[in-house]
């Protein structure tokens, strides 16, 4: 880490004003009502977020190609549970005489 | 663990790990990856101990058909404890904590681990997570089964859940610092020369090992929180009644249970991978193919956790899906079992007893893997699922193989490890002991699970008591197998003949230096200049004779 060129604080001072700003979004919103898209928008509110932690957080922007595979791998892997765990919910029947 | 092989010949050994420093507090503040190995290998004997103990008595139970020594609920708390202790606090860490820290540094010709104070914390995280464990169990136990299964986990049961949960949740961080310090390790601190492909399976096992540690473990991590938070809270996860689902909870559980099982077993597919060769005194056969098969197992074996629920009510669909690659892991799994047995092919075999647990574990593995191929078929599992089939399978996979590995292993680096040997003759009868008495306790169960009897009830119908019996009887034997090693082991410290620097006349930069190693592993930074498992060049302790040449370069 030491050979890594350190932030300026007020990067981190500003990712942090928008996280807070990002969350203060999410309750505003969770009065609202969008319809089906409730849930799209704050998942998409999440993952901006998610975003900023790993690359400036994290310090994933500054990293060497591989500590980045490595952070990739985790969403990848992240996907094959759900992707799987979807592929049961998705194809779910009810069994013939059962209910 | 303390060092009474080192206080009697203090005065005649040189500098080693053991003999550098005496203080208590230079073996609990220690950095160093041996020391830090030997504290764990302390905690396990003491988990392993503990769980073989409620074994004891569940195998004490099954002697007759009545329920009479146990209650029902006392039974179940029994087998509860016995499989988390012996998962989440034995065999999980087992080899990458003893043999993988003691000896991965030593293989690649490295001073310690990328991060020594990470080490020593995953130790105390490790033992914290134990003793709150220990405290569920002192405080009344857990009823739930190992597997937590909500919503009897999350709802309804009324024993020390969360704190058992707890316990274990605290030592999965120990195995992802773990996991990150093996990979960071490998990635930067191998020795000059010492490219991929020259490195030793036991290295490149514990790095597909330490991909699953960091990849699956959170999982496992988040779903205990789940579950505490349904429990205290009400709030509704897993409880239908809440509008959750209790099949998440499976998915979630599995997602990391399954790779485990490849947590607790690839480790000691590296480990027999060491001694097959050194013992066959031939290259390795297929080293590049072995290596890949462990990447392919830990990537694979994150596809298949469906295979734990084909009756659980998840979709059919996901169910054919997941038989199809449960089959798919069989590949890698059955290739490193092929190059095993084509590496004995005319090789000048010993039967030292890592040798003999090797065998063993090639054999009993390759049961517990196949036996593994019929539950994942969905009609079969229909039909097995839940019974004792299924607790001979995977009995077959983590005693047979993994605990078989754990004693090879532990047999095969005790010389390098204290510098003495222990008696030769006693520990090949306590292996034959082990192997015989493996069977007699588990085959059994194969038939009592095919003839229908369930697991985890402490009454059965009375024709199962024969097989009970044998399962009992084989469980004995398998019990003073396991003695037997914690007895002379602990004896060689005091009274071992003098080891050398390498008893087996084995390859690989750990046999290079000096036994017991000195602190920092190497004098000079060693310099690899040949592949792992040149036995062709090498020569046997004792000159090889004109036959054994002979048979070397076929
Ligand atoms: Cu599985």
């Amino acid at each position: 880490m030491s050979d890594h060129d350190v932030l300026p604080l007020r990067v981190y001072f500003g990712v942090f004003g928008t996280l807070l700003a990002l969350t203060g979004l999410t309750t505003w919103i969770a009065y609202q009502d969008f319809g089906n898209l409730n849930t799209t928008i704050a998942l998409v509110i999440a993952s901006i977020k998610v975003v900023l932690v790993v690359l400036w957080f994290m310090h994933v922007k500054q990293s060497s190609g591989l500590v980045r595979i490595f952070a990739l791998s985790g969403f990848f892997w992240l996907m094959i549970l759900f992707g799987y765990t979807l592929s049961d919910y998705f194809t779910r029947t009810s069994v013939r005489g059962w209910e | 663990m303390s060092v009474p092989g080192a206080a009697t010949a203090r005065t005649a050994e040189p500098s080693n790990y053991l003999n550098a420093e005496y203080s208590i507090k230079s073996w609990f503040l220690t950095l160093d990856h041996k020391r830090i190995g030997l504290l764990y290998l302390a905690g396990l004997t003491f988990f392993f101990t503990l769980g073989g103990l409620f074994a004891v008595l569940i195998r004490l139970e099954l002697l007759t058909p009545e329920g009479d020594l146990f209650q029902s609920e006392t039974y179940n708390k029994l087998f509860t404890m016995h499989g988390i202790f012996m998962v989440f606090f034995f065999l999980l860490p087992s080899i990458p904590a003893v043999l993988g820290n003691f000896f991965l540094p030593l293989m690649i010709g490295a001073r310690d681990l990328a991060f020594p104070k990470l080490n020593l914390l995953s130790w105390y995280i490790y033992m914290v997570g134990g003793l709150f464990t220990l405290y569920a169990m002192v405080a009344g136990g857990v009823d739930t089964g190992w597997t937590f299964y909500t919503p009897y986990s999350s709802v309804y049961a009324n024993s020390h859940v969360i704190a058992a949960a707890l316990g274990i949740f605290i030592s999965g961080f120990s195995s992802i610092l773990t996991g990150v310090n093996f990979i960071a390790t490998i990635h930067t601190m191998r020795a000059p020369g010492l490219t991929w492909f020259r490195m030793p399976l036991f290295v490149w096992a514990h790095y597909a090992t330490s991909l699953i540690m960091v990849l699956g473990t959170p999982v496992i991590a988040i779903t205990i929180v789940l579950v505490a938070i349904e429990r205290l809270f009400g709030v509704g996860i897993f409880d239908p009644a809440k509008g959750g689902d209790p099949i998440l909870f499976q998915h979630l559980f599995w997602f990391y249970s399954h790779p485990a099982v490849y947590i607790m077993i690839l480790p000691g597919m590296g480990v027999i991978s060491e001694i097959v060769a050194c013992f066959s005194r031939k290259r390795i056969f297929g080293y590049h193919i072995i290596a890949m098969s462990s990447l392919a197992i830990a990537v694979l074996g994150f596809l298949v956790w469906g295979h734990h629920m084909f009756v659980s009510g998840q979709s059919i669909y996901a169910g054919i899906l997941f038989s199809l690659l449960s089959m798919l892991v069989a590949i890698p799994s059955a290739i490193k079992v092929f190059n095993w047995t084509a590496t004995l092919y005319r090789g000048s075999i010993r039967f030292d007893t890592p040798m003999l647990y090797t065998l063993g574990f090639i054999g009993l593995f390759t049961i517990g893997g196949l036996t593994g191929i019929f539950l994942a078929s969905l009609a079969v599992d229909v039909h097995v699922h839940d019974t004792y089939f299924i607790v001979a399978h995977f009995h077959y996979v983590m005693v047979g193989g993994m605990v078989m590995a754990y004693l090879g292993g532990l047999h095969f680096y005790w010389p390098k490890m204290f510098g003495r040997l222990y008696p030769e003759t006693l520990a090949k009868i306590a292996a034959v002991m082990i192997f015989v008495g493996f069977n007699l306790t588990f085959f059994p169960q194969f038939l009592l699970g095919y003839l229908g009897m369930p697991r985890r009830y402490h009454a059965y119908p009375e024709e199962f008591q024969v097989l009970n019996v044998l399962s009992t009887a084989g469980a004995s034997i398998l019990g003073l197998g396991f003695a037997l090693p914690m007895g002379y082991l602990i004896w060689s410290l005091f009274r071992g003949k003098p080891a050398g620097n390498n008893p087996w006349g084995a390859s690989g930069l750990e046999w290079q230096t000096q036994s017991p190693p000195i602190s920092h592993n190497f004098d000079e930074v060693p310099i690899v200049t040949e592949e792992a498992y040149a036995y062709d060049t090498l020569r046997p302790p004792a000159a090889a004779s004109p036959e054994q040449e002979e048979v070397l370069h076929v």
